[in-house]
């Protein structure tokens, strides 16, 4: 058992330097959200002007840091999950790695060590841009830091998870497109860049059945003021739902994950 | 064309012989893969005794790689029995891959690392593994032991593959095609490394496409053809190499000439008294070792191709 933590360790380590090391995913999963808060907190700052807004305390930064935190869960689990395990696969990292007396469960909790920390980080750097640069008002009830926590966890772990099972679907050549286009729809789709409440209801529907709309859902429940509730789907926050689907979810993705993981590349055994 | 493998395990091997305490390092009985419709590995026997360096020699899609991965427990089998250090690699377990050593075909993914780094981690997923510096230095890559591996080259990326394999300190190791794309002093260097494991005692089983690495190296070769093996010996003897004829060539009057005898000393006294001293030109030689294996391979696949 120590061994295996402490080869988890070792690989955890090894992640972290590769992922790094690799400015792409660097960029595009890991700063890209705070790129993109960023962005619309200075583009769409004028409309939040009004004086509802104002007097809500509401200012284009805060709207958009809920939705920001959630595509960096998906970012840094989901996406670099799918895309890395796709390409260790095909270019024989797998192969390699199962050719040594490593236990498997070592590697997984590699991608964990890696995608745990590199989410944390994400989220820390988020808030502090968002409190220091935007101005905006973070939670100050535990309460609010607890669903935080918790929406977190299980949003990473789902993506964790559903990302490496994803990983299956394609070849290194065409895990890119294969995972980018779907997550782009759902991530509008979940409003993640829109305000959730502008997207058609039959949309909605669609995107209440992936984990990432409860993320957000989550997300905004912690950072925007009570009121805000009104525009959510059932009109309320509904953490015990968002609870529900989003453990659902992580258990789906375990159990494909066990199911359908391969350490080779398809017709070679 | 004799076929000392099948001469030799014909007389059906009794199958409790792979539950008795093994000397062999690697043994196989009637082993079978088949892809759809073609038997990419066909009733194969073999084995590998401790300590030696075995070569298998063949054409591409002859069965050679299905076979090493089946060994190195990469893929399932059909049917028959295997057993490599006394364990069925179809159940690998942990215990049994600290003692072995692989070198695949192409391994990639390391760009972003440097040799010291994975080394370093893979070092520590073995028992009683080589130490980081003594595996650098065997295969020459100090001076690169702190590059990013993507900017080393082919040949330099191969010894890394060899390094990998041998940083567990494996009783077995498996090199797949282990020098393609060196050039002709990495090669000997390898030789010389691959010399200095098997005196440690290491088992080498090697697949290449250099008949003169095989005959450098392996104390036997096997060819394989069609998913069998149609020939196994030493690379002096293999194919009866060093009971055929020999040629003797020449010079006489102006003109080379060149004939093929059973008694090449003989005709060589003979030469000598009637020329009465050196004769101009000389040579002797028998049949290079890919001279035997080109024949074989005509003689093993030239009625599927007729067919």
């Amino acid at each position: 058992m120590t061994r295996i933590l402490s080869l988890g360790w070792d690989r955890t380590l090894l992640e972290l330097k590769m992922y790094f090391r690799e400015k792409e995913s660097v960029f595009f999963s890991f700063l890209f959200p705070i790129m993109l808060l960023a962005l619309f907190s200075t583009i769409f700052g004028p409309q939040f002007d009004s004086p509802e807004m104002t007097a809500a305390g509401v200012d284009a930064g805060r709207f958009f840091l809920p939705g920001m935190v959630s595509a960096g869960v998906l970012l840094t689990s989901f996406q670099t999950m799918a895309l890395s395990v796709a390409s260790e696969r095909d270019d024989g990292t797998l192969k390699r790695l199962r050719s040594t007396p490593m236990p498997p469960v070592a590697y997984f909790l590699g991608k964990v060590g890696l995608v745990a920390s590199t989410s944390l980080a994400q989220l820390a750097l988020l808030l502090a841009i968002a409190r220091f640069a935007y101005g905006v008002a973070l939670p100050t009830t535990a309460a609010a830091w607890l669903t935080l926590a918790w929406v977190f966890a299980l949003g990473v772990l789902g993506g964790t998870t559903l990302g490496i099972a994803y990983s299956s679907l394609g070849t290194a050549r065409s895990i890119g497109a294969v995972v980018i286009g779907p997550l782009l729809v759902l991530q509008f789709i979940s409003g993640v860049y829109l305000a959730f409440s502008d997207i058609p209801t039959w949309l909605q529907q669609i995107a209440a059945v992936f984990p990432l709309k409860w993320i957000a859902q989550g997300m905004r429940s912690v950072f925007l003021p009570d009121g805000f509730a009104a525009a959510e789907m059932a009109g309320a926050w509904e953490p015990g739902r968002t609870a529900l689907v989003l453990a659902a979810w992580a258990v789906v993705g375990l159990v494909l994950c066990v199911r359908t993981f391969r350490w080779f590349k398809r017709g070679t055994t | 064309m004799d076929t000392p493998s099948t001469d030799r395990f014909s007389p059906a091997v009794p199958d409790t012989e792979l539950t008795e305490p093994m000397t062999s390092a690697v043994q196989v009985r009637s082993l079978t893969k088949v892809y759809g419709p073609t038997r990419a590995v066909d009733g194969l026997d073999l084995d590998i005794e401790t300590g030696e360096v075995f070569a298998l020699l063949g054409p591409n899609g002859a069965g050679k790689t299905t076979t090493v991965e089946i060994l190195e427990g990469f893929r399932t089998r059909d049917s028959g029995q295997v057993a490599v250090l006394g364990s069925d690699p179809a159940d690998a377990s942990s215990a049994w891959r600290d003692r072995i050593g692989i070198v695949l075909q192409s391994s990639g993914g390391l760009d972003l690392l440097t040799p010291r780094e994975i080394l370093h981690a893979t070092a520590r997923l073995y028992r009683r593994p080589r130490t980081v510096e003594e595996v650098l230095a065997a295969v020459g890559l100090e001076a690169k032991a702190d590059s990013r591996i993507a900017g080393l080259s082919g040949g330099q990326r191969r010894r890394l593959d060899v390094a990998l394999g041998i940083v567990g300190r494996p009783e077995l190791l498996f090199l797949d095609e282990p020098t393609t794309g060196f050039d002709p002093q990495a090669r000997r260097d390898f030789w010389t490394l691959i010399d200095s494991l098997s005196d440690e005692g290491t088992t080498i089983v090697l697949t290449t496409h250099y008949l003169d690495e095989a005959e450098h190296l392996a104390d036997r070769v096997a060819v394989i053809i069609g998913g069998r093996i149609v020939a196994l010996d030493t690379p002096a003897a293999l194919g009866g190499r060093n009971s055929q004829e020999a040629l003797v060539s020449w010079e006489e009057a102006g003109t080379r000439h060149t004939e093929k005898t059973a008694a090449p000393t003989a005709m060589v006294t003979t030469l000598h008294a009637r020329l009465g001293g050196e004769i101009p030109g000389l040579t002797v030689t028998r049949p290079s070792l890919e001279d035997t294996y080109l024949g074989l391979v005509a003689t093993h696949t030239a009625p599927e191709q007729l067919s």
